[in-house]
């Protein structure tokens, strides 16, 4: 079969890809190889084409050109095999939370067929990895959102999956939750060997992974570890803060001869040593300034240097409003 | 945290699952899972026999009473309407509790279970057979619950009788569950509802002959109930019932369903009632294999 003779050792590899609807391209030829045990991040705005591509590679969709295969299959040829070798972690919910913590998982487990003399010692060992253990026998409806997603995670790699595709796991959690949903998925790596590929916007969660493809408009703009992104932003970024910010960058590129970056109420500079530069652009500039920042740059700086807008955090607002009103009208007697 | 915690790491990796097996599993699994939230949700089950109960003891009492006082021997055949009715409320349990419990399919759906089950390495045909028998299990129970008011509605069953209708109840649930699960395969949200019960569910059951015989109907109106899944299903119960509480087999003929001036046989009727399910069924089934 064509498909055990690729000559890589990709788990996830993409030559190509394509997705359209209509005449809009979701996805325009994308090219991806991910290494096995390796956490691959892919980055982009909404509507960038991310859960589009995850979704193809998890057999959710089918592509409209190119190929894709994970663990050495082709995703359209094989997807039962594909799926019986992938994890999955959703951006919206996908627990049954009138069932308990231990039911959803041994759903799972059955589900996927996970040896039954192993069952029980999985979905314990699981569970425990996720510090969920003590609320194993608790209705999901009693969970936090924290706890659901840990569980989801849980669930996502109990029948050994080769890679686990996470679709912006941490949405909408807080920062602290979010801290330890990234522990937990590096504990697993480190346990289990397994290749993590997740999507987020979150710029500060991209530094976590190993290499980063960042996306937009449907292809893949740039693509290298976390210090190769940022040293193509090359030097310090120094945020300049004012009320007017075209008066600023109108002076900054006459006076520095410079191209600085414009935001709604900020201009960004880009300069090698930041620390000599900070002086000068204080005394030349005349526009009222009410804050300068001096710092690294960081994968947002290389997000706006490449696409020209930062990346914005968008919650899955309505969706989640959507689903709180269901709930509310399931219970008040909208079902008999 | 310990790393040996998780007893077993990549090495155990399975290679593939055969999905025959696994959609064989996968359709158990969804049906245990609706049984389970059902004793769950007990609040639920009781609150569904309310509405069979106000028509059963509030329209059975007040129209036997009305009955009687307009020509004295009750209802047609001598029958008294409330025994009349009782096999048509049961009826009435099951079309609900079964449309309402193959539709949930769309709270499945909404609140993201549903996926779990669509990425699973399984044929997805398990999700419209797993929730078509998973809902008849649950409306059958229902229908069940109600058979222990037969001694209140004068009617004595036999264990033979208890025996038959079992049989008649799940049938009559499995194909009614069917077209809950066909119509919710569809559905993305619960918007068309109000209109499944207004259009679907609400004339179903008034065409059925739950409340009044089939014989003896205008021609427009005689043409609506043949065409009632749930006429097949309550005729066959009201003939095991009346049957079993002593109603003459020539009263019997009169009260039940005609094709052209002939009375249906049982047999028939309910494998009207089977094939309808199953087509369905297989609808429900194909839409969800087709579906991203």
């Amino acid at each position: 079969m064509t498909q055990n003779s690729v000559e890589t050792e990709a788990v996830v590899e993409t030559r190509g890809l394509v997705k359209t609807y209509g005449k809009v391209e979701a996805v325009r030829g994308i090219d991806l190889a991910v290494r096995p045990g390796e956490v691959f991040g892919f980055l982009g705005p909404n509507g960038a084409g991310k859960s589009t591509t995850i979704s193809i590679l998890c057999t959710l969709l089918r592509p409209t050109g190119g190929q894709a295969l994970v663990a050495g299959i082709d995703v359209t040829r094989d997807p039962g095999s594909v799926r019986s070798r992938i994890g999955l972690v959703f951006q919206d919910p996908s627990l049954d939370d009138q069932l308990t913590a231990r039911e959803n998982l041994e759903f799972h487990a059955f589900l996927y067929d996970v040896p039954r003399a192993d069952r029980r010692a999985r979905i314990d060992g699981v569970l425990e990895m996720v510090e969920l253990h003590e609320r194993a026998g608790s209705q999901v409806r009693t969970f936090s959102g924290g706890m659901k997603r840990r569980l989801e995670i849980a669930r996502g790699i109990l029948h050994y999956p080769q890679v686990l595709f996470l679709d912006e796991p941490t949405l909408g959690l807080d920062p602290q939750t979010r801290n330890r949903i990234w522990a937990y998925l590096h504990d697993l790596r480190k346990r289990e060997g397994i290749t993590l590929f997740m999507t987020t916007h979150y710029m500060d969660e991209a530094e976590f992974c190993d290499r980063i493809a960042i996306i937009d408009h449907g292809s893949i703009i740039a693509l290298g570890t976390p210090d190769e992104l940022k040293a193509m932003v090359g030097g310090d970024v120094i945020t300049v803060a004012t009320r007017e910010v075209a008066a600023a960058t109108d002076q900054i590129r006459r006076i520095f001869e410079l191209e600085p970056v414009a935001d709604r109420d900020s201009v960004r500079i880009e300069v090698p040593e930041g620390a000599t530069f900070v002086p000068r652009l204080m005394r030349e500039l005349t526009v009222p300034v009410s804050a300068v920042t001096l710092s690294r740059p960081s994968l947002d700086d290389v997000f706006l240097k490449l696409t020209g807008k930062a990346i914005r955090d968008e919650g899955a607002g309505e969706m989640d409003q959507m689903r709180n009103m269901m709930s509310m009208w399931s219970r008040s007697g909208g079902r008999r | 945290m310990s790393v040996e915690s998780i007893p077993v790491a990549s090495s155990r990796r399975r290679q593939s699952v055969d999905i025959r097996w696994a959609t064989v599993r996968a359709i158990y699994m969804i049906w245990r899972r609706d049984l389970v939230r059902f004793w769950r949700d007990r609040t639920r089950v009781i609150g569904a026999l309310v509405q069979p109960l106000l028509f059963l003891v509030i329209l059975g009492t007040g129209l036997s009473s009305a009955l009687r006082g307009a020509g004295g021997g009750g209802f047609r055949g001598g029958i008294d309407y409330t025994t009349f009715i009782y096999p048509g409320i049961i009826g009435m349990a099951v079309l609900f509790s079964s449309i309402f419990s193959g539709m949930s399919i769309i709270w499945d759906r909404e609140f993201g279970f549903l996926k779990e089950v669509l990425v699973a390495p399984i044929d997805r045909s398990a999700v419209a057979i797993g929730k078509t028998l998973g809902g008849a299990t649950q409306a059958c129970i229902q229908g069940l619950i109600l058979l222990v008011l037969a001694p209140f509605v004068g009617v004595k069953l036999t264990p033979l009788a208890v025996l038959a209708l079992i049989g008649l109840i799940f049938c009559l649930a499995f194909s009614l569950s069917a077209v809950g699960v066909a119509i919710a395969a569809r559905m993305r949200s619960m918007m068309g509802f109000q209109f499944v019960l207004n259009f679907l569910v609400q004339p179903a059951f008034f065409l059925s002959g739950a409340l009044f015989p089939l014989s003896g109907l205008p021609a427009w109106m005689t043409a609506l109930t043949r065409l009632d899944p749930l006429a097949y299903g309550v005729d066959p119960i009201r003939r095991v019932v009346l049957g079993a509480s002593g109603v003459p087999g020539p009263v019997l003929d009169q009260l039940s369903m005609t094709f052209g001036g002939h009375v249906v046989p049982v047999a028939l009727e309910v494998a009207i009632l089977l094939a309808f399910g199953l087509v369905l069924m297989l609808v429900a089934l194909l839409n969800f294999r087709h579906q991203d």
